[in-house]
């Protein structure tokens, strides 16, 4: 299941929501994106634009690859949009499977994938303006590593 | 056509959205690019690397040899940076 939202998330209550009464679920591995210091530049916050319609339908797809190519019982993917700032959470990543290779691997490729593939845009704001993030080189050759 | 802009191409080009209708001739999607680009200093400017510019069409990754059909959402966009 796939969110794409401006409200904060909470990972006990979405790990309750997949698992609850389970028990053929073995490992579970959840990932999360979160807005930090840049170390150079003090940053004051980090506003996330993303192109609704298409956002929702290209998680949607990602998961459904995902699903197609390890055997996950479960799998849950929430974006954040809109003015963040450092300390908060941008996106989480849950996967459960039977065995922990598939559910690592699989959060791993959702992550890759959401980089490259979701349409978001970061633009941070610091004390000398705004600066639109660029897209980095090994993002794409993370995601390439997963072929297509 | 309905046309979408995102991030800094949006803010070059001062809108995020727009209606276009398909000139006759107009057949893919570089040819809409060499249309938008000529439309003024802030598009000129939105399109002037177009090797870093993505493009979908009905909210599907396209290319610019993608056909375009007068009834189509055409999103632009520079490479996505969210997760």
């Amino acid at each position: 299941m796939i969110s794409v939202q401006a409200e904060p998330f909470d990972l006990s209550r979405e790990l309750a929501l997949l698992t609850d009464g389970r028990t053929d679920i073995g490992a579970i591995v959840t990932f999360t994106g979160r807005v930090r210091d840049l170390g150079e530049a003090f940053l004051k916050a980090m506003t996330l634009e993303h192109y609704p319609g298409m956002t929702e339908r290209q998680l949607e797809e990602i998961e459904n690859e995902a699903q197609t190519r390890w055997p996950l019982q479960a799998s849950r993917i929430i974006h954040r949009y809109g003015r963040l700032e450092p300390g908060d959470d941008i996106v989480l990543v849950i996967t459960c499977s039977a065995h922990r290779q598939a559910a690592f691997e699989a959060a791993s490729f959702l992550m890759d994938w959401l980089k490259t593939k979701a349409p978001f845009w970061k633009v941070e704001e610091t004390e000398t303006g705004e600066t639109w993030v660029e897209a980095k080189a090994e993002d794409d050759a993370a995601a390439d590593k997963w072929g297509k | 056509m309905k046309l979408l802009y995102f991030a800094w191409m949006r803010q070059r080009i001062g809108t995020g959205e727009e209606t276009l209708t398909k000139p006759d001739g107009m057949a893919t999607v570089a040819e809409l690019i060499a249309h938008l680009a000529a439309r003024g200093p802030g598009y000129a400017a939105a399109f002037e690397n177009p090797a870093v510019i993505k493009v979908a069409i009905n909210q599907d990754y396209a290319d610019f040899t993608s056909p375009i059909a007068d009834g189509d959402e055409i999103a632009f966009f520079p490479p996505v940076t969210g997760g």
